[in-house]
């Protein structure tokens, strides 16, 4: 499946190399140049009000966060690693136990420096969030981004040349 | 079995709050520990291999580090607000400032900087080897009704 999608493959070959990602269990559903979206199913041990059930802010912050900074690599004509400069989350509604969450992230704007997202997280309707995230990362350049991390992610793809008109 | 909202009753009449720690599943996940010096509490997130997410740094996963930033801040205000219950997180805003890395704990001290009858604003300060050296700050509302 990958082979024919670049976006998909780079985003599962990133989020599978983060150790807290596969603690938690996220999985990268679908990825173009537009947007990714990110499955993290429910799990007991991922909850911070034990009266509710109701899984914690910082679940969906890692979830934000991993979602947003593999759409910058999605987003770039190179690979780099881009560390998070900022985050800022809105916790619109709790999540409904039970059920998985998905997070569904965009890079609105590319810069030389600078990569600008948003992210929502949702229970199956992107229209009823659970959680809106917007964040910026850093552009270290690709020249900083150690090689075997770079071929761990980028595997055998080639980086979509359209990319290059938004850098 | 005792609810969370009688553990913690009982944990407001001790002042030991060990037993609401160990009833949140998440603060367990990440292994979030606390130490009490008086008034004052310091945060703990000890160092663990399943809370990296660069693995060629190593560096904590930054998701992980606002993770343990916001928890200290909602345990923070059970401790000095004796919520009944848990406080409920409506924003929460990360500033990361240098690499948290791998190999090293992480602590956290918070800052109750304007408490409403609703709403509390918090700021919350992480740091590994220097106090002064912050690797992230943070700033969250909680509401503390039900």
């Amino acid at each position: 499946m990958s082979e024919s999608n670049p976006y998909l493959g780079r985003a599962q070959r990133f989020v599978g190399a983060l150790r807290q990602c596969q603690v938690l269990g996220m999985k990268v559903t679908e990825a173009n140049a537009e947007g990714l979206t990110i499955e993290l199913p429910y799990n007991e041990s991922h909850v911070g009000n034990p009266t509710t059930g109701v899984i914690h802010g910082g679940v969906l912050t890692t979830l934000m966060d991993t979602a947003s900074g593999t759409m910058v690599i999605n987003a770039l004509p190179e690979f780099e690693l881009c560390p998070t400069l900022d985050l800022r989350v809105d916790y619109v509604r709790a999540a409904e136990p039970h059920k998985s969450i998905f997070a569904f992230a965009e890079a609105y704007r590319v810069s030389r420096n600078v990569v600008f997202t948003r992210c929502t997280v949702h229970q199956g309707d992107l229209d009823f969030p659970v959680a809106n995230c917007v964040a910026a990362f850093m552009r270290i350049g690709a020249h900083m981004t150690p090689p075997d991390f770079k071929a761990l992610v980028v595997g055998d793809d080639t980086f979509d040349e359209s990319n290059k008109l938004k850098g | 079995m005792a609810t969370f909202e009688e553990i913690l009753k009982q944990c407001h009449e001790t002042r030991k709050y060990r037993p609401v720690v160990d009833a949140i599943p998440y603060a367990g996940l990440i292994g979030l520990d606390y130490q009490r010096f008086g008034h004052d509490v310091i945060f703990k997130l000890p160092d663990n291999p399943d809370n990296i997410g660069n693995p060629i740094l190593p560096a904590v996963h930054g998701g992980v580090v606002g993770g343990f930033m916001e928890m200290s801040a909602a345990i923070h205000l059970l401790m000095m607000l004796d919520t009944p219950a848990m406080p409920k997180i409506v924003d929460f805003s990360l500033d990361y400032l240098r690499p948290v890395r791998g190999g090293r704990d992480t602590f956290a001290e918070c800052q109750v900087i304007r408490q409403g009858s609703r709403v509390a604003n918090v700021i919350i300060n992480a740091w590994q080897t220097k106090r002064e050296e912050a690797v992230a700050t943070a700033r969250a509302h909680f509401l503390l009704a039900p």
